[in-house]
């Protein structure tokens, strides 16, 4: 009793038209150079899938594997490993129809039993992986109990059908669970490679991927190296021969070297964009990524107690001008944010909080007036601390919010600390008000609403009982937008953080290169779909 | 001689001892861990990778394994951080990079430091005194995170001559070792030039003069060499500097070097590859040291051991 589904409209186009990959308009020539040089950040940690945890290594891992599903130039899932899927009625088993002719980078056919070991391999312990809770966020039958060392890693809810069939078990529905696929973590491994090689199987030479390139080189903290691998199964529609990343830790270097033709990709510096972008119109782009920066309340029993009060937090937020932080200090597309999910994410409509529909001066006045009926005001000063890690970014919004805060009659310290220390601080709770930004791992809005469930991940210890409950009902919910925008709302009502702006990744591309895609909100990119037109 | 080399050497291994066993504490008592993250890890998923790492056990034994590890199998332990790669592996990859271009960068420092330096104690008080003390003060004014942006700007963006980064052929060592070297090369052509001061106006230099020797041999065969001496004491703690200190080099130039890894592992908490390249830098500490007192006794009889 299984009913398959199509994914999209659009999705069965592809199918239909498998060529679509890399796609020059008829008018356009390519050029005879297909090399793309993108810039990283930091050296390269790590390529393995499972083990990866950063989003520059997957951009690498994304060459060099391919998962079930990818997404297309604007984020559209579309077939990867992955033909297509069946779900039961009860949405519990999900089946995948592999791709017959895929093969691996040295010619083995790529398997469903790839894919269960590269799942099974990342619950596993002995793999200790920092992702390995996607897995029980994916709610696949058994990871915790795997996690936790209490089953065997083969008793996870994977199993190959057959050749090229593949099941996946879940504990209860998630709605959303196609659209994780498209993560690393869920990326298949060859399995008579990695126990070969061990640690070293991902070295140049050793590893063997499933994706459109294979590595060549790879030198770390210098640079990386990838060409086309001819057994992938779309190799005939790719366009671009090389993938070459070099890592550079300074953004102006960056933008130097990317001036004088050494990249193709560049993330700017923060306060570049404006000039940037007028020298530059056709190359300088502000690229909406889904991350939201904010300001966590700590609401736990090591928090200050002023801050228990919900009229004090609505205070702090109403009188932080977000305007003033998009416009004049980062400067780069940002958007100023009055909730939490991401704006842009699918299928996802920004929930219209109350204060978001005010002028900043009705903000500043209504804030005055909760911090007086909080009894707060010139006889009895509020001192805070407001913690952030050192960057001279952040620094500059504590400093903006401390004077925003000044105004309505709040004293606030900064105190800025290193990363790791600020880690430590923000664990174990040991701070007023403290700097955050949550990236999306998938694009739907649970991946953030998520964050703020009683026994989630979140810092500032809030914990409601109708949030938790709304949260819930979206599992299980036909079309959970509406549970969604109840959980915002929740959100604005006990205010347990200050969203201050979506963030924006302004970057640098030449003119002659396309495909890097500008609206897909993971900025998940894939080198097949890229080529370089002649100038 | 022989037998003071031998003695310090012995010397060298508790000292080494020591500062694996300092380092290894003032590491783990900074606040955080490796895989401390923006994003909490949930205990069991921590759990497990501690347990993977060897994190779980008492700090005593970490250190003792660890020691033990090196002392048996000269195996530095792993990179929490880069899973794919060992402290070895690190280190082998990054470390000839730095010692290319920390070593280049010695020599043109101390050849170009050394040729200005003389050349402004000889003609001391002169215009050509006067242009030394001006490039080795303009020198000294730019450091390496000064240096680098520029070259970048001037040769790779306007001339466009050489390649902004990467590690490959002498093209990519060329910047590198000028922005290195510039401000220890005007740190050297200052104690140069003062130290020749003081040695032309000293009495041997004043007899070789009376006896009419031309001026190219007093200088070359019997002012240069005492001269050079605080020069090389110099030496010894700024060759390893430069190794250290290469941090900026590798993050402008992208050449990989372990100055870049060194910086990050103690921000990332990446225990073993920071106690790694601790001790390579404390055993190139005490080789240099030794290496600058053997170079003292050679150059300055008087000196003996």
């Amino acid at each position: 009793m299984k009913k398959t589904l199509l994914l999209s409209a659009c999705l069965s186009l592809v199918l239909a038209a498998p060529s679509l990959a890399a796609s020059p308009k008829p008018d356009e020539k390519l050029a005879d150079n297909q090399t793309i040089n993108y810039w990283l950040l930091d050296a390269n940690k790590t390529k393995d899938p499972q083990k990866n945890s950063d989003v520059e290594g997957s951009h690498i891992a994304r060459q060099l594997f391919e998962g079930l599903f990818n997404q297309s130039y604007e984020g559209e899932l579309v077939p990867g490993a992955a033909l297509s899927y069946d779900v039961s009625d009860d949405k519990t088993v999900y089946t995948f129809h592999l791709r017959p002719e895929a093969k691996w980078s040295n010619g083995d056919p790529v398997t469903a039993d790839d894919f269960v070991y590269a799942w099974q391999r990342l619950a596993d312990p002995a793999t200790g992986s920092t992702y390995a809770w996607y897995e029980e966020l994916m709610n696949v039958k058994n990871s915790s109990e795997v996690i936790a060392g209490e089953m065997e890693p083969s008793e996870l809810g994977v199993k190959a059908v057959d050749e090229h069939t593949f099941e996946v078990t879940l504990n209860s529905p998630i709605p959303y669970f196609i659209k994780m696929t498209t993560h690393t973590s869920t990326f298949p491994v060859n399995k008579k490679v990695v126990e070969q090689y061990g640690d070293e199987w991902t070295l140049p030479g050793n590893l063997v991927g499933n994706g459109a390139y294979k590595l060549v080189d790879d030198k770390l903290g210098q640079d990386i190296t990838l060409e086309r691998n001819e057994n992938y199964w779309g190799n005939d529609d790719t366009v671009i021969d090389t993938i070459h990343f070099q890592a550079v830790n300074d953004k102006n270097q960056a933008l130097t070297r990317y001036l004088a033709g050494e990249f193709d990709y560049i993330e700017l510096p923060a306060g570049q964009f404006p000039r940037l972008k007028e020298e530059y119109p056709d190359q300088a782009h502000a690229v909406p990524r889904s991350c939201t920066y904010a300001f966590l309340f700590n609401l736990s029993d090591k928090g200050p107690e002023a801050l228990k009060d919900v009229r004090v937090r609505k205070a702090l937020s109403y009188a932080m001008n977000r305007d003033v932080v998009v416009n004049n200090i980062t400067r780069g597309g940002q958007k100023p944010a009055y909730s939490w999910t991401y704006y842009a994410t699918a299928d996802f409509t920004p929930p219209v909080t109350d204060y978001s529909q005010w002028t900043q001066d009705e903000r500043n006045e209504k804030a005055k007036e909760l911090l007086a009926e909080a009894g707060y005001g010139p006889d009895n000063p509020l001192n805070l601390t407001l913690s952030y890690n050192t960057s001279d970014d952040h620094k500059k919004i504590a400093i903006a919010a401390q004077q925003f805060w000044k105004a309505i009659g709040v004293n606030v310290t900064l105190n800025n600390t290193e990363w790791k220390v600020y880690l430590d601080d923000l664990k174990n709770h040991n701070f007023d008000i403290g700097r955050y930004a949550w990236c999306g791992d998938y694009d739907e809005a649970s991946t953030y609403l998520d964050y703020f469930r009683s026994g989630g991940m979140n810092y500032g210890g809030f914990t409601d009982p109708d949030y938790d409950a709304m949260m819930k009902a979206s599992l299980t919910a036909e079309n959970p937008a509406a549970d969604y925008d109840k959980a915002e709302q929740i959100l604005a009502e006990q205010m347990p953080l200050v969203p201050i702006y979506f963030y924006s990744t302004p970057v640098m591309v030449p003119e002659d290169v396309k495909g890097l895609p500008v609206e897909n909100v993971l900025q998940n990119w894939y080198g097949k779909d890229l080529y370089r037109v002649a100038e | 001689m022989t037998g003071y080399i031998i003695k310090r050497l012995f010397v060298a291994i508790p000292t080494i001892l020591l500062l694996i066993v300092f380092s290894f504490f003032l590491m783990h008592a900074a606040p955080g861990g490796p895989f401390t993250s923006e994003r909490a890890l949930p205990p069991q998923v921590l759990a497990n990778i501690n347990a993977k790492y060897g994190l779980d056990q008492p700090l005593i034994k970490q250190l003792i394994d660890y020691i033990w590890g090196i002392a048996t199998r000269f195996d530095f332990g792993p990179s929490f951080v880069y899973p794919d790669q060992t402290v070895n592996s690190i280190i082998a990859q990054g470390f000839p990079v730095t010692l290319t271009y920390g070593f280049l960068s010695a020599i043109v420092a101390v050849l170009v430091g050394v040729t200005l330096g003389v050349v402004a104690a000889v003609r001391h008080n002169t215009w050509l005194d006067s242009l030394a003390v001006g490039v080795s003060v303009g020198a000294q004014v730019l450091p390496n995170f000064v240096m680098a942006p520029i070259l970048v700007l001037v040769f790779t963006l306007w001339l466009r001559w050489l390649p902004g980064g990467g590690w490959g052929g002498p093209s990519y060592i060329i910047m590198p070792v000028i922005a290195l070297s510039t401000s220890y090369m005007a740190s050297i052509a200052r104690i140069t030039r003062s130290s020749m001061l003081e040695v032309m106006n000293s009495n041997h230099i004043r007899t070789a003069k009376a006896k009419g020797l031309p001026m190219r041999r007093i200088v070359m065969k019997h002012a240069l060499k005492p001269s050079l001496l605080p020069v090389i004491s110099y030496l010894g703690p700024a060759f390893v500097g430069m190794i250290t200190g290469s941090v900026v080099i590798d993050v402008f130039f992208s050449t990989g070097g372990i100055g870049k890894f060194f910086v990050d592992s103690a921000l990332n908490r990446d225990y073993a590859v920071m106690m790694g390249i601790t001790i390579l830098l404390g055993a190139l500490t005490i080789a240099f040291n030794l290496l600058v007192d053997i170079l003292y006794a050679w150059i300055d009889p008087k000196i003996r051991y």
